[in-house]
């Protein structure tokens, strides 16, 4: 919002103070530092609307187990953290927590927190968790605004770090609460392509060290970082395609890929991957081709034969291609390098995970994107977008290139899956920003041409010499200024309801921590379900502390952060096969099921039902994906038993096994009895609308331990085996 | 057949007995009334105690069963004088006392007279003392169809160092289901009242065990430990936060719980459980919250009134026996209800001691008073005993840390919750430390800023 006033202000500043030109530097700084830091404080306050909604509090599944290995770290110290076994999860196998996370989120968590320690202010390390997202927000807002004047001006740069900092595309995953890798590795993502290109446009050392560094804090931070390890490469692939290759690329380049993947190294959970895994092969053909490049450019110097030097760029361009396709062959055929995992694959093949990977394919922000999603999140930056890439190729240079290729790859990947929709919105915005910046600063020069022409030949201010030659051109036509003024209008108008609509989003659809549900109730008042946290404390109180409770794989980071209890799989999902032993138990009967968990050591069966709430994504709409990922690994589980006619139920007509599975029974047991809804016969299950099939359910092997108020988690206990005798 | 042991031995001690001032007094009547409605047992003894030695006598001896002395939470004894429409009630001094020749381990209390009791003269005594869990539940575990019985043991006499001419006891309980009680002639029930006596003219430390079995499904709430910090700050308010581990002390939960049970058939299942607490905070509280190790709590209600304000809440889930639940209190009250200033120039604070839940028990109470920064010599005034000690907390922009006051008691029932006041003293000037720090601060940011806008880093000059 602010930045919008900015460039007017900016141009008559410089304009009306011209005679004092210091003072005109410091205006001009002032408006600009003052802008800034509006926009900072603004982005940290639009992502704190859950906590004034609901409480400070930490959101959604993943955050939970970040906040518990943060606690860990701040209590432990970081020797303990590296080397942190924990057998609470994924039991019997554990989990070796240093090796396997990305520890950039715990650590500056935990940096944070000793820092207002030591400055004497005695906070609590979940406020510090809850508040790292935002924080990291506005950073990104002073990020965007550098990069945005590296590439195109500082009114772009404003623009772009006001754009950003309400941007729902980003909002969505930053919110107070969400205390997730994304909330500071979209910082580290846009730090380090402001750096490289910094680096780029330099060809300064010390700005590729600092890239490095960023690349460095990257990939400590997510896994994301393989978008930078392919994206640079295709970028510097693209220069030198297009002859754009310099010394300055070739010291940028060279510094940051070798510091950046030595640093990269250690992390542990990265480790020789930069080496050894196909994904960041392209980052290491391109650095070779890169010294191709090199030596050629020295061969031409010093032969001075442009024949000769054809022969000898053939010749040498053949090999190198040929050793590098042998290496990479060999490589790939011996074993060393590893080929694209999964995952990978379904980025670059959307149906690539629904036919080979059900588990990825499972859950909903690996979906495809709906077009919806995309003018939810982007709104009016959907159609900037195109106009900033107009502008971008009218002024190109090695930066707009770059934002350009970050641009168009990024919004790719966010059309593949959900979630990447924010590692596009920088970009987006950026872009965007350049379109905004560029029009609003054409427009207003329109309008200033009077007072413009007696100047034109003094003016210093930004981007003066391109609008008075627009000025010149303009003379000639008679209703320019009253057309600038309604396109000035329009552009107003459209950041205001950008403004509008990013504020609503926020407030709306992104502030929920989903862990505490809130729905309005018969009068207009706010209804919260608070039965997760019921269950899980619970748990944490009452039950043995060694107690191992089985659940889908969803509640696991959840039940061990706040129950305290140790699970059999969770969110990290790192072995298939245990999450399809426990999909293979819900989805058996319950005697096979007694002997799977007999087997795996449970006590306790946590599974969540919406029936009596009407919450719709609980374990009972998630079973079939059980039944898919437990048939994927056991062929006994065959996915048509569970439907009639391919077509999912639980009422009077669903197929049997599906009435006498585990997940059935432990959701609806003695639900027949209740009456939900008035009107409608017992046992009637709000969530899906039907009464249920099977209202006679008996329990063999478990027994009912607790049921939250809302029904919404129940949790059973596992009886010892009877005695023999 | 321990108890019966018991008395073979006070009865040979007797033979043996050397008590001498002992005999020099005698109960004429002991009537006591034992209630036993909620889980912690009120016993009212009244007992009109005569001194027919020679010399006069300036205290008394109240003796308790070694299984009572280590649930005893409190002993209260009033002095009654005039006749029944203008009673006047003094309070009496009374200090657990330590016998040489005690017999089996039973503990005293010594009750000094206001003045001395000349020969010949009687006078009137009302003993209160409150017992914690006395109540033995049995069955020891229960399912949630069943209601909670307990045991109570105790004496059907009045177990005493002096002869006691004549004394009936009376308990009270909660309902009229009375599964058993032990007959000692003459003994009878009417209604939810079990009459044993009147018995005549019984030796010193005669013991009569009688087990009491009824029901009672009152909320057995017993806080395993509480910690109530106070935090004093001279900028107008207290803050206090309270840490509690609450537990239901009663009859195992044993097997399932079944909701469709708990919410449909409220009155025949889990009768035992107990889901809403009320504290009682002070008036003009403020800033109230309610939270645990995961978050807040969303289910309470606060009244607040002139004289109290009443905090309802309920924890995450209803607490059958043996469950358990942790929570916080916390809350704010203005400065001016709570600190004064003492004749001498000290500050004193003065508040209530004890545990704002109703009808609790609290096994260990540490109470935490956060003096202001730079408060010097501290001292605490309360009228029982308990464990003091000092310890350093450091709070937000603190440097050399605050004085905490630590108070700590065990076994502390309602009646505790009287005021009790920390003299300490203390410079206004100290006030104005934490707003310099933050005024220094920002100042120093500005001139940093003036700074760099106004000096040219460049090495080379452009």
């Amino acid at each position: 919002m602010a930045a919008k006033k900015a460039s007017p202000d900016l141009l008559n500043s410089s304009f009306s103070f011209k005679s004092l030109k210091l003072k005109t530097k410091q205006q001009e700084l002032l408006l600009r530092v003052s802008i800034l830091g509006l926009v900072y404080v603004l982005a940290f306050i639009a992502r704190l609307f859950s906590v004034l909604r609901y409480e400070s509090m930490i959101h959604e599944f993943d955050p939970y187990f970040n906040y518990r290995t943060t606690l860990f770290l701040t209590e432990k110290g970081f020797y303990e953290f590296w080397n942190w076994f924990d057998s609470e999860s994924w039991y019997p196998l554990g989990r070796i927590i240093g090796g396997t996370l990305y520890p950039g989120l715990m650590v500056t968590a935990a940096l944070i927190y000793w820092t207002l320690r030591f400055l004497r202010f005695f906070v609590h390390i979940r406020e510090v968790c809850v508040l790292t997202a935002p924080f990291f927000a506005s950073n990104t807002t002073l990020v965007a605004y550098f990069f945005g004047k590296e590439i195109w001006d500082t009114g772009a740069g404003l623009v772009a770090a006001a754009l950003i900092a309400i941007c729902p595309g980003y909002i969505s995953r930053s919110v107070a609460g969400s205390y997730d890798n994304e909330a500071v590795a979209i910082f580290a993502l846009l730090l380090t392509f402001y750096l490289f290109v910094k680096a780029v446009k330099t060809g300064s050392l010390s700005w590729a060290l600092g890239s490095a560094f960023g690349y460095f804090y990257m990939v400590s931070a997510w896994g994301g970082y393989v978008f930078i390890i392919n994206l640079v490469p295709l970028y510097v692939l693209v220069l030198l395609i297009t002859g754009r290759y310099s010394m300055r690329l070739y010291v940028a380049y060279n510094c940051m890929y070798i510091l950046g993947m030595l640093l990269a190294m250690q992390i542990r959970f990265v480790g020789f991957q930069h080496v050894q895994s196909g994904e960041h092969m392209a980052a290491m053909g391109v650095f070779l081709l890169m010294q191709v490049f090199y030596f050629l450019d020295w061969v031409k110097h010093q032969l001075n034969d442009t024949k000769l030097f054809q022969t000898f760029l053939r010749i040498t361009v053949t090999s190198a291609i040929l050793v590098g396709g042998i290496a990479l062959g060999v490589g790939t055929a011996s074993g060393y390098i590893s080929p694209w995992t999964g995952r990978f694959y379904s980025l670059l093949d959307p149906t690539y995970a629904k036919d080979h990977i059900p588990i990825i394919a499972s859950v909903s922000e690996h979906q495809p994107t709906a077009w919806s999603s995309f003018m939810f999140d982007y709104h009016i930056l959907l159609f900037l977008f195109p106009a900033g890439l107009y502008f971008c190729f009218k002024r190109l240079s090695d930066a707009t290139i770059f934002i350009v290729m970050y641009g168009l790859t990024s919004l790719y990947f966010a059309g593949v899956m959900v979630r990447l929709i924010l590692v596009a919105t920088p970009a987006v915005c950026l872009i965007s920003a350049i379109a905004v910046s560029a029009t609003v600063k054409n427009l207003t020069s329109l309008l200033r041409t009077k007072q413009k022409v007696p100047q034109t030949g003094s003016t210093k201010g930004v981007g003066s010499s391109k609008s008075s030659s627009k000025v010149t051109l303009d003379q000639s036509q008679p209703f320019h200024k009253n057309g600038a003024i309604a396109l000035l209008v329009g552009v107003f108008y459209l950041l205001s309801r950008y403004a509008i609509h990013c504020t609503w989003v926020t407030s709306e659809a992104y502030s929920s921590p989903s862990i505490v549900l809130a729905a309005r109730g018969a009068h207009g008042n706010r209804i919260i379900f608070d039965d997760y946290r019921e269950a899980y404390y619970w748990l944490r109180q009452n039950t043995p502390t060694d107690a191992k409770v089985m659940s889908w794989w969803d509640y696991g980071y959840q039940i061990t952060a706040m129950g305290n209890r140790t699970v059999i799989v969770d969110n990290n999902t790192w072995n298939n096969t245990h999450i399809a032993t426990v999909g293979r138990a819900m989805s058996s009967y319950e005697d096979e099921a007694y002997d799977i968990m007999r087997s795996l050591d449970v006590n306790y069966v946590l599974v969540v039902f919406g029936g009596v709430t009407g919450y719709s994504s609980d374990d009972i709409n998630k079973f079939l994906w059980m039944v898919r990922i437990g048939g994927g690994v056991y062929p006994v589980i065959k996915e048509p038993d569970y439907l009639v006619n391919g077509e999912f139920r639980v009422d009077k007509g669903a197929s049997p096994k599906m009435l006498n599975c585990l997940m059935y029974k432990l959701c609806y047991y003695r639900f027949g009895e209740l009456v939900t809804e008035y009107g409608k016969p017992t046992g009637y299950d709000r969530a899906r609308g039907v009464e249920i099939g099977n209202k006679d359910i008996k329990l063999e092997h478990l027994e009912e331990a607790y049921t939250t108020s809302n029904w919404i988690v129940r949790v059973y206990r596992v009886k010892p085996p009877t005695n023999m005798l | 057949m321990a108890a019966r042991n018991w008395i073979f031995a006070v009865a040979v001690f007797l033979s043996l007995s050397t008590f001498s001032s002992a005999q020099d007094l005698q109960i004429v009547n002991a009537e006591r009334r034992i209630d036993l409605s909620s889980h912690i047992v009120k016993a009212f003894l009244t007992l009109k105690v005569e001194n027919i030695g020679k010399d006069p006598a300036a205290d008394m001896l109240l003796a308790f069963p070694p299984t009572q002395i280590k649930n005893l939470a409190m002993v209260q004894a009033l002095a009654v004088t005039g006749k029944k429409k203008k009673k006047i009630y003094l309070p009496l001094d009374v200090k657990p006392s330590e016998q040489p020749d005690a017999p089996n381990d039973a503990g005293y209390f010594l009750v000094s007279f206001a003045t001395p009791l000349g020969p010949g003269e009687a006078v009137t005594l009302e003993v209160l003392y409150i017992l914690t869990h006395s109540l033995e539940p049995f069955p020891v575990e229960i399912t949630q169809s069943e209601s909670q019985l307990v045991y109570y043991r105790d004496s059907a006499v009045v177990l005493s160092p002096y002869r006691i001419k004549q004394q009936t006891t009376f308990f009270k309980t909660p309902s009229t289901r009375v599964e058993s009680f032990t007959s000692v002639e003459p003994a009878n029930r009417a209604g939810k009242e079990i009459k044993y006596g009147a018995y005549e003219d019984r030796a010193p430390y005669s013991y009569a065990p009688v087990i009491v079995h009824f029901e009672n499904n009152s909320p057995f709430a017993v806080v395993e430990e509480l910690v109530r910090e106070i935090e004093i700050s001279h900028w107008g308010s207290l803050q206090i936060t309270e840490n509690y581990r609450l537990t239901h002390g009663g009859a195992r939960h044993k097997g399932v719980f079944s909701r469709v049970e708990y919410q449909s058939r409220r009155s025949i299942s889990g009768s035992s459980s107990f889901n809403a607490l009320l504290a009682v905070l002070p008036p003009r509280v403020n800033s109230v919250y309610y939270r645990d190790n995961i978050g807040n709590i969303s289910t309470s209600h606060l009244r607040t009134g002139f004289k109290k304000s009443e905090l309802e809440f309920e924890p995450r889930y209803p607490l059958f026996g043996g469950w358990k639940a942790t929570f916080i209190i916390g809350y704010r009250v203005p400065l001016e209800d709570y600190l004064f200033e003492a004749p001498d120039g000290r500050r004193y604070l003065n508040f209530t001691f004890g545990c704002p839940l109703v009808e609790t028990i609290v096994n260990k109470l540490t109470l935490k008073v956060v003096l202001p920064e730079g408060s010097k010599d501290p001292s605490a005034v309360l009228p029982f005993a308990v464990n003091q000690d000092l310890q350093v907390k450091y709070s937000y922009l603190d440097i050399v840390g605050r004085t905490v006051v630590v108070l700590q008691k065990d076994n502390v029932v309602p009646t505790h919750n009287v005021p009790f006041q920390v003299y300490y003293t203390f410079k206004p000037i100290y006030m104005l430390a934490e707003p310099l720090m933050l005024v220094s601060a920002f100042f120093f940011v500005f001139v940093t800023s003036l700074a760099y806008v106004h000096i040219d880093l460049n090495i080379v000059k452009k």
